[in-house]
């Protein structure tokens, strides 16, 4: 790790940044970062969220202007002004937060990053091709307000080839792909890299890394930590270079009850539950038939747009079922309830989008808890009886006490919740909910986009609500969480779900292969 | 070369969220100093005659108030509608409905007086208001249909109503053919406050309770939280267990209520009848007003009196200077059009970008 990038003779850096610094206010978010990159090299940057990665990159784009140091691009010191002139230099870029234009197409919002004029019918096929090529399956008429988070990045990475870059800038590309997909895509890198492009690849899965990288960069509170190469490290050791700690591996405190084990409670039943689409590209649901038991964590995996977000919601109470029994809560009926009938039942749910979903980004931090449980703790944070006056003082002791039971950091007593990093807000998002202790927690990609200490400490906390007695629905498409997480997992497909497997003795493979459905070039199900 | 950009802020200015209104207040002023030049008049001479003079006599401080009622009414009501993101540009039309379904007791009924006729007049307006709001209502959660459409559309329904009404049906038997209905009967006008020094009557205390129910429940009850919820986020509004659909018809209905009772106390307090036009454009100005109010009601309080002068200062200002008395919608358009652009100061702040763009250092925030 102290293969320092000044100490290599070699030939000329592709890109160099030579002590960028950039700060907002009092936050120093970069502080003299050095690093360069080499044609044809993968080069990762590692750092837990708020480490400074996403500024860092926002120079290199354009986005933000350093407030001192050098960019060297071929050996000249250059200033990238905008994203435009990041792309004519060759700078091509994948961002964390999708910039998509919701009521626009795909091949529309693909047309609208390029510069010259071509017709929207080349940019479709282009777009096609480059799909198949790198194993991007898309509809490029699909309006991309439909599209999942999953298939949104993959439009994010066609548009960022169509391109053509020299320098291909990725942001935690394979946290929405299946195995197999991220091995396609890792191939798909190699051969860029073999062309003589280069990459700069953001993480947090370490594995990928040591897989994929030539050189790491590794920061920590903006400051550049280590240089190092992945492949001399362990996964661990990285860990605890990202960090400053090491991290603990999720502990497994409680038994699993084992497939159908009479004595358990069912705390979530579900019976053929039909769903048809929501809207043109929204996936029915298709005899949705499970149980989850008390003390049991069961996963969902799946590739993104195959129905977790329509089964989510259905879930949830924000779509109501006909009959009242497809779903029960603790055994009483809950198909006709809304949310918060749900949650009466004793049912915590955490949705996939953090803003504009689970949580008002425009709203201070007790607000948003009470969006999820004005109803369900009515007594404690409303008083005056019809009147409904909120209890501000309530709020902001239960506030203390999620933000110290799940180590929420914000600055100021309780600001808006849009300040908060992805991580910190998935914390308290959860946290809420775990503050009420509920006896079934339904979540859908709880730590996607989340730094490795907070996704650590969420799981933990899923984990020890289960061994505590309640049930746990994880949907996610991280396999390694489902994993080391669940007892049971099974997969969904185009809105129909598997049989359930036994976590401990399941293979990446077989799920792999249930993710991809029988047909794997099929299996983006779009509704007609 | 030297160029001024926006950036964004990580937290809404608390400061600029107060200031603003009082900048754009500033950029009108000056706006209208420099329309006046343009005129030939004095700016400082035209803008004492618009703002200044009208405050100079108790009398005129009277009609500022009379003014300044209807708007406060409909803004409170609008800033519930707005906050909820449903765009009701037709309080003019429920204005009216509320004036004429308000009148009907005086006008249909002169026979029948006693001190009940008077809260029965004010809950009949309010009643027209919201019957009137409650269509556009239906169309958005029913079919889809944009409100801000439906609800302007239906502003001039109700103002040909009115004309047809006052011109045919409900005109004065004994009024030599003027398009007016019979002027009130007295149990039928609401009463003046201090009528030793002028018209104010008591829709003033009305406004001010409004604006302070309102204000209580947006700031302190579960109801304002889901208003302001649904306003910023349909998506995390359902998930929280509200209903978006409701809450149409419940901010429809609160604002058409209001703008109904706004109408009834126009045509009750200050006019005593119905004529073919009641308002100079309340219902719209309304709107200027509830941004001006920074949509907090109690910011509506304030920002209905400044509005208020504008129309005072616009007749002030065709007596005493000449100018047209549509000088007082330029006034109001360009503070509208201030308030939206400072607006933009409380998310974003001004950054000037110097050449050399590598180092380009930073204003202190």
């Amino acid at each position: 790790m102290t293969a320092s990038a000044s100490e290599k003779p070699g030939p000329t850096p592709l890109l160099a940044v030579e002590g960028i610094t950039k700060r907002f206010g009092d936050l120093v978010a970069n502080d003299a970062v050095d690093f360069d990159i080499l044609a044809g090299e993968i080069h990762a940057l590692l750092g837990e969220n708020g480490a400074g990665k996403s500024t860092l990159v926002k120079m290199l784009f354009g986005s933000l202007m350093p407030d001192g140091g050098r960019i060297v691009w071929n050996g000249e010191q250059v200033s990238i002004a905008n994203p435009s002139a990041a792309r004519h230099l060759g700078i091509g870029m994948v961002f964390q937060h999708f910039s998509l234009f919701d009521s626009l197409t795909v091949a529309e919002n693909i047309a609208l990053s390029l510069e010259d004029d071509v017709p929207l019918s080349t940019v479709a096929d282009e777009a096609r091709r480059l799909g198949e090529v790198y194993g991007l399956t898309l509809n490029p008429e699909a309006l991309a307000g439909d599209l999942s988070v999953g298939e949104r990045q993959r439009v994010e990475i066609i548009r960022c080839l169509l391109q053509e870059p020299s320098l291909i800038i990725l942001d935690e590309p394979t946290s929405v792909l299946t195995p197999q997909e991220a091995e396609r895509l890792f191939e798909t890198l190699d051969k860029l890299k073999a062309e003589g492009k280069s990459i700069l690849y953001i993480s947090h899965k370490l594995d990928e890394v040591k897989r994929l990288c030539d050189r790491a960069t590794v920061l920590r509170h903006g400051k550049v930590v280590a240089h190092c190469d992945p492949r001399a490290e362990t996964a661990k050791s990285l860990a605890a270079m990202m960090v400053g700690e090491e991290v603990q591996a999720v502990r497994r405190t409680h038994d699993a009850p084992a497939d159908g084990e009479a004595g358990r409670d069912v705390v979530l039943g579900v019976r053929n539950l039909d769903q048809p689409p929501l809207g043109p590209f929204s996936t029915p649901l298709r005899a949705i038939h499970m149980n989850v038991h008390a003390g049991e964590v069961f996963g969902i995996a799946g590739v993104a747009g195959n129905g977790q977000s329509e089964l989510f919601e259905a879930l949830s109470g924000e779509q109501l079922q006909d009959n009242p029994n497809a779903v029960t809560i603790g055994g009483a009926p809950a198909g006709r309830l809304g949310p918060n009938g749900r949650r009466r039942l004793g049912a915590a749910f955490a949705p996939e989008e953090r803003f504009g979903h689970a949580a008002v980004a425009t709203m201070p931090l007790t607000e948003n808890i009470l969006l999820s449980r004005h109803a369900s703790d009515a007594s404690a944070y409303q008083s005056g009886g019809r009147l409904g006056m909120l209890r501000r003082s309530a709020l902001g002791r239960t506030l203390a006490r999620v933000v110290d039971a799940m180590d929420v950091r914000k600055s100021g007593e309780n600001p808006d919740a849009g300040t908060l990093s992805g991580g910190n807000l998935q914390k308290l998002i959860l946290g809420r909910e775990f503050d009420r202790r509920p006896r079934l927690f339904i979540v859908n990609q709880p730590t996607w986009g989340v730094d490795a200490g907070a996704a650590a400490r969420i799981r933990q906390a899923l984990m020890d609500a289960a061994t505590a007695g309640a049930g746990a629905l994880v949907i996610s498409q991280d396999l390694d969480e489902l994993l080391e997480m669940c007892d049971r997992i099974s997969v969904i497909h185009n809105g129909e779900m598997s049989e359930p497997l036994d976590a401990r003795t399941v293979t990446r493979e077989q799920l792999g292969l249930l993710m991809g459905g029988a047909e794997p070039e099929k299996h983006h199900g779009v509704a007609a | 070369m030297t160029r001024i950009e926006l950036v964004r802020r990580p937290q809404h200015s608390a400061l600029f969220s107060v200031l603003s209104p009082f900048i754009a207040v500033l950029i009108t002023a000056l706006i209208g100093g420099i329309m006046f030049a343009m005129l030939g008049k004095s700016p400082i001479g035209g803008l004492h005659a618009y703002f200044i003079e009208p405050l100079t006599e108790v009398w005129s401080i009277h009609e500022l108030i009379i003014k300044a009622t209807p708007l406060i009414l409909i803004a409170v009501g609008l800033s519930v509608c707005f906050l909820s993101n449903n765009w009701n540009i037709g309080a003019e039309g429920q204005f009216i409905m509320g004036a004429i379904a308000g009148s009907v007791m005086p006008v249909l009924y002169p026979g029948i007086t006693g001190p009940m006729v008077l809260p029965l007049m004010l809950v009949m307006g309010m009643a027209g208001g919201a019957a009137w709001a409650t269509v556009p209502a239906f169309l958005k959660a029913r079919f889809g249909t944009n409100e801000i459409l439906s609800s302007l559309m239906l502003v001039y329904v109700a103002e040909l109503f009115l004309d047809w009404l006052v011109r045919g049906p409900w005109r004065n038997p004994e009024g030599f053919n003027f398009p007016e209905t019979r002027s009130f009967h007295a149990d039928a006008i609401l009463p003046e406050m201090l009528s030793a020094s002028g018209r104010a009557h008591y829709g003033f205390v009305f406004a001010i309770l409004a604006a302070l129910i309102v204000w209580f429940m947006l700031s302190r009850t579960l109801k304002g939280y889901e208003i302001r919820v649904l306003g910023e986020s349909p998506r995390a509004g359902r998930f929280a267990g509200f209903s978006a659909k409701r809450m149409v018809f419940f901010a429809f209905i609160v604002s058409g209520a209001l703008a109904g009772l706004a109408g009834i106390i126009e045509v009750s307090g200050a006019i005593g009848q119905l004529r073919p036009a009641i308002s100079p454009g309340y219902g719209f100005t309304a709107i200027i007003v509830a941004f001006l109010g920074r949509l907090n009601p109690l910011g509506i309080v304030a920002a209905g009196l400044i509005l208020a002068l504008s129309y005072l200062g616009g007749e002030a200002a065709q007596i005493s200077l000449g100018v047209s008395d549509k000088v007082a919608n330029v006034f109001q358009g360009v503070l509208l059009f201030s308030v939206l652009a400072c607006d933009t100061l409380i998310r974003y702040r001004i950054r000037i970008v110097r050449p050399q763009p590598a180092a380009a250092p930073e204003p202190a925030r």
